[in-house]
């Protein structure tokens, strides 16, 4: 933002010459990121679909896929996730009071936590890679292998573009830490820690719902 | 008149006249609403054209009756069309009982059909005049579409399940076939002709020599019935040898196609022929009951004209004739 | 235009490359979506160049499979659905509102970049070889049958969507928060009206677009069987989750269209519109009720009677608030003061070409009907009605409506007029015939045909010629304009407005004083003399 597109309110804080004041630039970036969560919604609510479509097809198939996940670290994962979730809103905290130093660890403990998130589903992409489970001509199922890869293909596509929104999120939050660490976040403007708090959370439940419907069919049997 | 202008197909089934009443029904509902806004168009431009740049214009809100008016009356004439669209749908949907069945598989890039008599043809189907003929459908590839335009009938043929059409020609000639939907490089090249006969021409027909076209037909040899293909195929890949009555290893299968069938996974099912393929292609899918997952697939060892045959087989398993002509319950 | 304007305000490829205003975007937007239409424009002369014969002597079969393939996927995603948004919208919007730019500026020149990576993908993937799939993609074929680029293809598009729903993202926060103090949502310009329709439908639809040529894209690379019935997959899926998206698509390409109509005929006809509120609800009502209707693409496909019912039931509904509109403006016509300048004669043309277009799809969306013409030339003349007739005409004329406020030019009027007319006729003559073609059976992506279809064929290509001419006009004096129009005053129409309260071409801050408003839109009748500062 160049020096003559932003402007100085009356309470000192700055924001940019499309908007009247700081508190307008704060209300429309808020709109403008419930907006973009809600195509996210439809976006992630193809393969929510296409999911619920086959699984009503062939339920035998789905479930005796699912139990091949590691219910474990799918458990631990989401865990993992829900704190991840906790340490943000406690950035967010951080960012509206404009204290520096618990934001910033803040910052890095969700980055911290994310980013265990990955590596244990690196570690399950791993044992699928061996188990022959991952789609394509070297998928090997003792059962309805046909459908058993429908299952995983969904499994690697949903749980795949969920991981691609943690690291794009991770990313994000790097920038953060260093604004945050310079001191660019106030009472006066903090939005892009509460509009990245807001994307964090919707990704935290994104996989709430990819946990149970992909790790927990039939596991009451 | 209008065929012989060049303007419309011919109408040479008991559908195509129905078709084309609607068609003319549609036509005048759009002719008059068309002309209508033409005219207030046109006769509100001319009457009030621009006479000076100090025309002044009353400043007429709307009307909320106008609103209401020309709200309702579109509601109400497109509530007919949907009827009688619906009624002239619904009966292409449900074939006559009596109707001969014909098996239809596409693949890029032609139309390969077997009668029940098992008469094979490739790109022409040959129909007696004034009986409803059911066409059952099915890709060996990608999706096709079975498009006679004479008849006003249109089915899409889809991998890996049924679809069914039907129809009663009603005048004796040749009517085009075409496939309508893009299926790759021949798709507009993979047309024919439906031969509409007389009864007793067709029959004779049906009883003639195996035509070139049948020639090419797959090998498993027969040119009998799809009936007696589908026992050459049942014995051809030993089905009997699990699917007797009294196996441990297969349920019997007499009688199975139309009824309900209970699943391993508690679910149950109705046995169409689209449950008999995929039991054939895929058997870990959906396992009976008190059986375990021992069905080795078929898959590659059976075209999809052989399937169908071997479907036609078991439907006559019953010794239910109906089923065995082709009514299904897909 | 001596003094400051938006044009002028600063000088260098990179002030234009890097620019956050928003009416310099719209200008990146409009040089951008231009190409693309003349490069879908040339895949179609080479279409109807082919039909021309029975016998498909011109091009070889692939070769034609993928010009049809390529118009379609240029057209639909590269000109129609950015066009009057990415252009008209992005600039007009903000000045209709009285507001400095959009809300989100950067992310507006975010979505330009997106426009242009996901162009060169697609650009890649037509002259690299190109893709013969349809601009439709059905499964199985274009995952496992065709070999052509489907993959850069799928990827052009996916990409080309974020462009889409970050203009609708931008749209939405900008007409709810950036509105001029008294601007009240029921005194918005409607031309606003269906832009935030329009962005409902962004926001909405295109990411199930995207997920959709996602998956198409991963299962030719990577063989997962989503849609592969060999391994159980549902190719019919694929097309319940593509039209999803690509029939609220098509109200993406009118809405906009529709809403430069009503802003023409209200001053061209120097009057109010009749019935204000019912036209703003009516975009609404399109763009939900357009979300309902997408299995009336898939009446033949084998999805259950009770499934194709209800779709033709919704299907019929939808039209029913486009009626009202049609309605409206006509009664808008009515004692009204009425000039012939080109703008109004792109609109007095799109209402009758939509009028057709529109009670066409109510012959589609009747079942016993559509199994006789589905793939047919009547679906063909049908969309192309909507979309040429409609949605083009609607550019065309918001083009040459709001030229004096983005150039600071007038175009040349009796040129412009001669246009108009020659675009209509031969809009007409390329179209009509194939309605009559395709009830007669003659099947869509043809590329040889039996010879009683050739008649029509000769027709159709002869107006597709005219046709050509008609749009090879504004180009040229357009163009011309730029350099030997007339210079243009802030309000050369005497339109309503607050973007007319501003010189033409606007300064780049839009207004010097954020205006007040205190009247209803198209009030026309209060003032006392049209009003041509």
């Amino acid at each position: 933002m160049s020096d003559s597109h932003v402007r100085v309110d009356a309470h000192g804080y700055e924001y940019a010459h499309q908007f009247d004041s700081a508190e307008h630039q704060h209300s429309a970036s808020q709109l403008g990121m419930w907006v973009f969560i809600a195509q996210e919604i439809l976006f992630f609510g193809g393969l929510f679909l296409t999911y619920t479509v086959y699984r009503y097809a062939y339920p035998a198939a789905f479930a005796q896929s699912s139990h091949h996940l590691d219910v474990t670290l799918g458990c631990f994962n989401t865990a993992v996730l829900i704190g991840s979730s906790l340490t943000m809103a406690l950035a967010v905290h951080g960012a509206q009071l404009g204290r520096r130093w618990t934001q910033v660890i803040f910052l890095v403990l969700t980055i911290v936590l994310g980013s265990v998130f990955l590596g244990v589903k690196a570690i399950e992409y791993g044992h699928k890679f061996h188990e022959h489970l991952v789609p394509g001509p070297n998928f090997v199922f003792d059962g309805d292998a046909a459908h058993a890869q429908i299952f995983f293909s969904l499994y690697f596509v949903m749980t795949g573009l969920h991981a691609l929104h943690m690291v794009i999120g991770i990313a994000i939050l790097a920038v953060l830490v260093w604004q945050a660490w310079r001191g660019a976040y106030t009472p006066g403007y903090y939005s892009p820690v509460e509009l990245t708090g807001l994307y964090w959370h919707f990704v935290d439940i994104v996989w709430i719902f990819l946990f149970p419907l992909l790790y927990l069919i039939g596991r009451h049997h | 008149m209008l065929e012989r202008l060049g303007l419309m197909p011919a109408q040479a089934s008991t559908m195509a006249f129905q078709v084309d009443l609607l068609y003319g029904f549609l036509i005048a509902v759009t002719a008059f609403f068309s002309l209508l806004i033409a005219a207030g168009v046109i006769g509100f431009s001319i009457k009030y054209r621009r006479r000076s740049e100090h025309d002044r214009t009353p400043h007429i809100h709307g009307s909320n009756l106008l609103e209401v008016v020309w709200t309702v009356i579109p509601l109400a004439i497109t509530m007919v069309m949907f009827f009688w669209g619906a009624h002239i749908f619904v009966t292409l949907k449900r074939p006559p009982d009596d109707a001969l069945q014909v098996n239809v598989v596409g693949k890029q890039w032609m139309w390969k059909l077997q009668h029940l008599e098992g008469r094979r043809e490739i790109n022409q189907l040959h129909v007696p005049v004034g009986r409803p003929v059911k066409l059952t459908l099915t890709s060996e590839d990608v999706i096709h579409s079975f498009y006679v335009p004479a008849f006003r009938i249109k089915q899409d043929a889809v991998p890996g399940r049924y679809t069914t059409t039907w129809f009663e020609a009603t005048k004796v000639g040749e009517y085009h076939l075409f496939c309508a939907e893009y299926c790759g490089t021949v798709h507009s090249g993979m047309i024919g002709k439906v031969v509409v006969m007389d009864p007793a021409d067709y029959q004779a027909w049906l009883a003639g020599e195996s035509t070139s076209a049948a020639a090419a037909a797959p090998a498993d040899g027969g040119s009998g019935s799809l009936v007696a293909s589908g026992k050459a195929l049942y014995e051809k890949h030993g089905c009997i040898t699990c699917h007797q009555a009294g196996s441990v290893l297969g349920p019997p299968l007499a009688g199975v196609p139309g009824s309900t069938v209970a699943l391993q996974d508690g679910n149950s099912v109705t046995a169409d022929d689209e449950y008999l393929r995929e039991s054939i292609l895929n058997p870990q899918a959906k396992v009976v009951k008190g059986f375990a997952p021992v069905m080795p697939t078929f898959k590659g060892q059976m075209s999809e004209e052989q399937i169908l045959q071997l479907i036609a087989y078991i439907k006559s398993l019953g010794g239910d004739t109906a089923a065995a002509h082709g009514k299904t319950g897909s | 235009m001596t003094s400051t304007n938006y044009l002028n305000a600063d000088y260098g490829i990179w002030s234009w490359l890097l620019t956050k205003d928003h009416k310099r975007i719209g200008i990146l937007y409009l040089i951008s979506i231009t190409f693309m239409f003349l490069l879908g424009g040339l895949f179609a002369l080479m279409v109807r160049l082919e039909l021309l014969t029975p016998a498909g002597d011109l091009l070889t079969a692939d070769t034609y499979n993928k010009m049809f393939t390529m118009h379609g996927i240029v057209m639909v995603f590269f000109f129609l659905i950015p066009s009057i948004p990415a252009v008209l919208g992005n600039f007009c919007i903000p000045l209709m509102i009285g507001a400095r730019d959009l809300a989100f500026p950067r992310l507006n020149l975010a979505s330009w970049y997106i426009f242009m990576a996901g162009a060169v993908f697609t650009l890649y993937a037509i002259f690299t070889g190109g893709v013969d799939t349809g601009w439709t993609f059905y499964t199985p074929y274009s995952t496992a049958a065709a070999n052509t680029k489907v993959i850069p293809a799928a990827v052009g598009i996916f990409i080309n969507g974020f462009s889409s729903i970050l203009t609708g993202l931008n749209f939405i926060v900008t007409i709810h928060r950036m509105r001029a103090p008294g601007l009240t949502w029921f005194r918005l310009p409607l031309f606003v009206w269906a832009h935030y329709a329009t962005s409902i439908i962004f926001i909405l639809g295109t990411p199930v677009i995207a997920i959709t040529i996602l998956l198409v894209a991963a299962e030719r690379a990577l063989q997962f069987g989503i849609f592969d019935p060999t391994l159980g997959g549902d190719p019919v899926l694929f097309q319940h989750l593509f039209w999803f998206y690509s029939h609220p698509a098509v109200y993406i390409m009118i809405l906009p269209s529709m809403g430069v109509i009503s802003e023409v005929i209200t001053c061209f006809s120097r009057k109010v519109i009749f019935g204000y509120g019912f036209v703003a609800i009516s975009s609404l009502a399109i763009a939900i009720l357009g979300f309902l209707v997408w299995g009336h693409h898939l009446f033949l496909s084998g999805q259950s009677v009770y499934a194709s019912l209800i779709f033709s039931v919704l299907s019929f509904l939808v039209a029913i608030p486009s009626a009202v509109k049609v309605f409206n403006w006509t009664a808008t016509l009515y004692r009204g003061s009425i000039s012939f300048n080109a703008p109004m004669i792109y609109a007095l043309g799109f209402i009758g070409l939509f009028t057709i277009g529109g009670l066409t799809g109510l012959f589609l969306a009747t079942l016993g009907f559509d199994v006789h013409v589905h793939d047919t030339y009547f679906v063909v003349a049908h969309f192309h009605y909507i979309m040429v007739g409609g949605a083009l005409m609607g550019y065309l004329g918001g083009i040459h409506y709001w030229w004096p406020k983005i150039s600071g030019r007038m175009y040349p009027e009796w040129p412009a007029r001669i246009g108009a007319a020659i675009v209509f006729v031969g809009f007409n003559l390329t179209f009509f015939p194939q309605f009559i073609a395709g009830y007669l059976g003659m099947p869509r992506r043809y590329h040889m045909y039996p010879p009683e279809f050739q008649v029509l064929n000769v027709m159709s290509t002869a107006g597709a010629t005219i046709l050509g001419v008609g749009y090879l006009l504004p180009l040229t004096y357009l163009l011309w304009s730029l350099r030997y129009g007339k210079v243009a005053p802030a309000n050369p129409w005497g339109a309503t407005g607050l973007e007319w309260q501003t010189p033409s071409p606007p300064p780049t801050e839009n207004f010097p004083v954020t205006p007040t408003v205190t009247e209803e839109a198209y009030a026309y009748a209060h003032r006392a003399e049209p009003e041509y500062v």
